[in-house]
């Protein structure tokens, strides 16, 4: 498991130093993430293309993805007020472009991937 | 003994180890009722364990800056989350390669959408302009999000909190959204719930299967990046029809 996270915090690192030296506006964990990603696309051709524990140890941090954002979200308790204040924007942006992010996406996938299906059946 | 007591409590809530044992404790009750309503989606695992610790935060009088000197060790394993995320995706290589276009396509709508919906709607209810740069870039993750407010002139910690209300608000709609809309393929619905809803809409989809998940890691992924790109000079031309 520490061979797993010192991997993950290397590609995290290297992310962090090219986004600074090449002065990118995506963040370093994003990078690294691109660059694992490139990694086990390259070793796909090697019998077993992700170690273990680094897969055992990234299905663990996913499977709890959703304590990692409980710090950030209880942030809100300095904002309580300007919430009040500005709740009516706020609550109805969030929503409509929630729901309408995810509906334009959903649907342009499915318009587009269904055309395709179709042709490969005709 | 009272005041031995008083003394202990005054020296514990002010250390790390009490306000990230906390964090943890808090998210395990969240976690418990989350699984005991049947993963259902409004017993959302976020949104119970932030409820907890504010209502203990406000009980003891406890500054955000204190609670956050224990509970950053927790936000900082976003990263190498963020990093392991490579995995799951990888997993999916072989549907990528085939999908590359509709997925870049459905990215682009999406993307655009999320941003341009909530400057324009809350622009048009009153909001002021740090709100509606805060909420610009609330559906990519926290990290992202923070680094890109503070780059177009919104409040971070304000942004991630709209990120993260944006997370739940996705994660609890998106299954009925999509029966509603007729979306049956798991790989649709997990990169539509990525793009819109970053990492706890994926934390969402890895619940539902395992190419829910990838595909939301996928959306989250690239949303990060088209959003980090794009929103700083969208900005720069939408900000004179905000004033």
């Amino acid at each position: 498991m520490i061979a797993a996270l010192t991997w993950l915090l290397l590609y995290q690192l290297t992310g962090e130093i090219l986004a600074h030296v090449l002065a990118l506006p995506v963040p370093g964990p994003v990078i690294g993430m691109a660059l694992l990603f490139l990694t086990l696309v390259v070793r796909g051709q090697s019998e077993r293309p992700i170690p273990k524990a680094l897969e055992q140890t990234a299905s663990t941090l996913l499977q709890h993805l959703s304590l990692l954002f409980v710090p950030a979200g209880t942030g809100v308790m300095l904002y309580l007020q300007l919430i009040v204040d500005e709740w009516l924007p706020i609550s109805v942006a969030l929503v409509v472009s929630t729901l309408g992010a995810m509906t334009v996406t959903a649907l342009i996938l499915r318009v587009m991937t269904h055309k395709k299906s179709g042709a490969d059946h005709a | 003994m009272p005041e031995r007591i008083t003394q202990t409590w005054v020296y514990l809530s002010a250390t790390p180890l009490f306000w990230l044992t906390m964090t943890l404790v808090a998210y395990q009750i969240a976690h418990w009722i989350y699984r005991r309503c049947g993963a259902h989606p409004l017993a959302n695992p976020v949104l119970i364990a932030v409820a907890l610790l504010l209502t203990l935060l406000q009980l003891t009088q406890t500054p955000y800056d204190t609670y956050f000197s224990g509970a950053q060790f927790v936000h900082f394993l976003l990263g190498p989350a963020t990093v392991a995320l490579a995995i799951p995706l990888y997993g999916q290589f072989q549907r990528l390669v085939g999908l590359a276009g509709p997925l870049l396509l459905a990215l682009i709508g999406g993307s655009l959408t999320a941003m341009l919906s909530a400057v324009f709607v809350g622009h048009w209810l009153g909001g002021s302009i740090p709100t509606l740069l805060s909420l610009a870039p609330k559906s990519v993750t926290t990290p992202i999000a923070m680094g890109i407010a503070e780059r177009i002139g919104g409040h971070p910690s304000l942004a991630a909190v709209m990120v993260i209300a944006t997370g739940i608000l996705g994660a609890i709609t998106a299954q009925t959204l999509f029966r509603w809309l007729k979306v049956k393929d798991d790989a649709v619905g997990g990169f539509a719930l990525g793009v819109a809803a970053h990492g706890i809409g994926t934390a969402r989809a890895f619940q539902v299967s395992e190419t829910m998940g990838a595909f939301a890691a996928l959306g989250m992924g690239l949303n990060g990046i088209l959003t980090a790109i794009s929103l700083p000079s969208l900005m720069q031309w939408l900000k004179p029809l905000l004033q």
